[in-house]
């Protein structure tokens, strides 16, 4: 039986056909049912069998996210689903961009948080950083809160992607 | 390609009717307009394929379905875009809902206007993407076919449900490729949802049915969309186990109504034994239906007692609203046929003495006799009426269909089903105006039989349009109007929960429905009293052509028994004398 009262975050990943209107069915299926999508990216991973991967960070009680994992399967479209949250171990990532604007100390302390936290200058101007950072959520966070006490900033973040370790690879079925 | 297929070019309107043909189409339901006049000029040439004009495009849904359910067969509609396409959305959520195979074409504005807030444009495919199982904008002439192909395809596998073709202009007039398939076998899709059970679960449920004492199979509309060797093979396990049975309101007909098995219907209006039999229970055996919230009532309380099975095509469905402790995805039929394999299997026998006892508690609650209500006086007692037209119409081959409200549930209540696909009524959506819709679908499928609509005055007068279609085609089919003059339904909950506070609720400037039928050139009977109503009945049914009847039953008599919204199937109103220990919660004034 499953507990119906703790909200868990899951990370799915979901292969689709390529179609018009593929990720507007995935988003209402959330948005019509007031589930929640904490990040959501897309994009088209093979142009020859034209399929994209579609990762997407949800949040709900276990019975809830049970829900989600088979509406999401049950669409014509959907290849295969995988939750890389209850599956053997996996890997995720999200990319952000940091414009900071600042100048004097804080924008040299800038800097030396960016290098501790392996981010890349992407631009640079006399008063202004946009800085790339790769890493998990929670380090990106961690980066842009930081960055956020140093300055004006902006943030664009791509949302997570993730696949399983080891040598298992997510195929058309 | 192989070399058995040749392909042929023709316009994109001739495609259409050709795949059609090929799927086994016979007859479309539709009403003409601007961006489907090629479709509707090559159904001009064509023979083959009936077109049967509604009123209304959301009639052609309801007409659609009506024929898909009576028959186990796709429904057809044909539709124009704009307002045609989002007339037709209540008939596809209804399809949706129901799980009818429906595939619904829409006309679309010419693929260079698309965007450009053309004439009758609408965003067809956005405005259905929620209220379908499955949509398609056609926008490339060579995949009309293998989209038409799949439309029908997703409509009539796993769960069936309704899919839009929205097809422009230019796409319906330019040539497209046609391919005709010489070999028989069915196309490869890309669709595949699980028909056949698991055999270890299987294996694992017949265990768990071993242990029950207190089982119940409670039986659903999967039943009916399995296909009537699910009922028969229904009929063979609870003769084998000997176990009492319930279906939900779409899932009557799967047992027969005089199987001593059977409790009746479950839920809001359902029988006394059938609820304290689920309330009591400690197996569940779900067969092909939801655990709508009409069913459960108060889930907290719902079969507190049981261990829980639930078989469904559709693997979304198990787990969604209560927790089961196995769940068995596959076809229904195929998962009975199943368990009865695999019960010869681990030589199962009922409990002989665990289902003595357990028979006997249910025979108690059946005495009580819930349905019981006194015909005095000259006031014709709804239930009454529903109950002569079902004993005068026992020898014909008759099919019913309801519109929503009160009378849906007298009818679901008095009416006996003994076969599976006699009997169409809006379930999940409680779509008002569905019924006589609906029984213009069926007796298009079935010219011969008896088709009646059991109506209420207000839910016939949201679709009483088709009145005309019914002369056009001079369909014989009896609508049997049992008017109170009230929204009863509405009425009831306004005199249940709302302090007797009759709001808007009262259906005022009718029409007079003899002189109505007469306009149309039908036969128009009223029953005033009870002693009319036995040969307005048998006049009704002796007329050859199309027939309204006005019932004029009790004003303000109340559908019991009844689970009061918000509470658990223990805590059931058998009749007025129980309102009064029984208030509505604060927690169900909310639910609906």
């Amino acid at each position: 039986m499953l507990d119906t009262t703790q909200i868990e975050r899951h990370t799915l990943s979901v292969l689709v056909d390529n179609e018009p209107g593929v990720l507007a069915r995935v988003v209402g299926l959330f948005s019509g049912r007031g589930y929640n999508i904490e990040s959501l990216t897309v994009s088209e991973v093979d142009a020859t069998r034209q399929l994209s991967r579609i990762s997407v960070v949800t949040s709900g009680t276990p019975m809830v996210i049970e829900q989600i994992k088979q509406l999401l399967d049950k669409l014509v479209p959907t290849h295969s689903v995988q939750d890389l949250t209850v599956g053997p171990a996996h890997v995720e990532r999200e990319l952000a961009l940091i414009k900071i604007v600042c100048i004097g100390d804080k924008r040299v302390e800038s800097l030396r948080v960016a290098d501790s936290f392996r981010a890349r200058t992407l631009d640079s101007s006399l008063n202004s950083f946009v800085f790339e950072v790769t890493g998990n959520s929670s380090k990106i966070t961690a980066f842009i809160e930081l960055m956020n006490s140093l300055g004006d900033i902006e943030v664009a973040r791509t949302g997570v992607c993730g696949m399983t370790r080891g040598n298992n690879i997510d195929l058309v079925g | 390609m192989s070399k058995t297929q040749t392909v042929a070019m023709m316009p994109g309107a001739e495609v259409i009717l050709k795949v059609m043909e090929a799927e086994g189409v016979d007859v479309i339901f539709g009403y003409p307009g601007g961006a489907v006049l090629p479709i509707y000029d090559a159904l001009f040439k064509n023979n083959s394929i009936r077109h049967i004009l509604v009123r209304h495009e959301q009639a052609a849904v309801h007409a659609a379905e009506g024929y898909a359910r009576s028959t186990g067969k796709v429904g057809v509609v044909l539709v124009t875009s704009g307002p045609g396409a989002t007339n037709a959305v209540t008939g596809l959520t209804d399809a949706l809902m129901d799980s009818v195979p429906i595939v619904c074409l829409t006309g679309q504005v010419p693929s260079h206007l698309i965007g450009t807030d053309a004439f009758q444009e609408a965003d067809t495919s956005g405005i259905t993407r929620p209220c379908t199982k499955y949509n398609y904008l056609v926008k490339k002439s060579d995949r009309l076919q293998a989209n038409i192909e799949e439309a029908f395809h997703v409509a009539r596998s796993g769960r069936p449900g309704p899919v839009v073709l929205d097809l422009p202009k230019d796409v319906q007039m330019l040539d497209a490729p046609f391919i005709e398939h010489k070999s028989a076998e069915p196309l490869a899709q890309r669709y595949k949802p699980v028909t056949s059970p698991q055999k270890a679960v299987i294996k694992e449920a017949v265990k768990m049915m071993k242990q029950a004492k207190k089982p119940v199979i409670y039986g659903g509309g999967g039943l009916i969309n399995s296909g009537p060797r699910a009922s028969d093979a229904l009929h063979k396990l609870v003769n084998q186990t000997g176990w009492p049975t319930t279906l939900t309101l779409m899932g009557l007909g799967a047992l027969p109504a005089d199987d001593s098995h059977f409790l009746g219907m479950l839920g809001m209006h359902g029988t006394y034994q059938a609820n304290l039999a689920m309330h009591n229970c400690d197996f569940m055996l779900n067969l092909g239906a939801r655990f709508d919230d009409r069913v459960t009532g108060r889930l907290s309380e719902f079969a507190p007692f049981s261990k829980k099975i639930h078989a469904d095509i559709d693997p979304s469905s198990i787990n969604k609203v209560v927790n089961v402790d196995l769940g068995v995805i596959g076809d229904v039929g195929e998962t009975i046929d199943a368990l009865l394999a695999e019960m010869e299997v681990q030589s199962f026998s009922p409990n002989a003495k665990a289902m003595t006892r357990w028979w006997e508690q249910i025979e108690g609650w059946r005495s009580r006799d819930c349905l019981a209500f006194e015909q005095a006086g000259p006031i014709i007692k709804p239930q009454k009426s529903i109950q002569r037209l079902y004993e005068m119409t026992k020898d014909r081959d008759v099919y019913v269909t309801t519109e929503v409200g009160q009378h849906q549930m007298w009818a679901a209540q008095y009416f006996g089903f003994h076969k599976p696909n006699r009997w169409m009524t809006s379930g999940g959506l409680g779509t008002m105006g569905y019924g006589l819709p609906a029984a213009v679908g069926v007796q298009i499928a079935h010219p011969e039989a008896t088709v009646i609509d059991i109506s209420g005055e207000a839910s016939f007068l949201m679709n009483m349009q088709e009145l005309s279609t019914i002369a056009q085609y001079n369909l014989p089919v009896k609508i049997f109007i049992l008017n109170n003059e009230w929204m009863g339904m509405v009425r009831q909950w306004q005199e249940l929960v709302h302090g007797k506070r009759y709001s808007e609720s009262y259906s005022s400037s009718l029409p007079d429905f003899v002189k109505l039928a007469d306009t149309f050139g039908m036969k128009g009977l009223r029953a005033s009293a009870a002693d009319d109503l036995d040969d307005v009945i048998a006049e009704m049914l002796a007329t050859d052509g199309p027939v309204i009847a006005d019932i004029r039953v009790e004003k303000e008599e109340n559908c019991f028994p009844m689970i009061p919204s918000g509470a658990a199937h223990h805590e059931m109103i058998l009749g007025p004398e129980d309102e009064t220990n029984k208030s509505i919660s604060e927690e169900g004034k909310v639910l609906v």
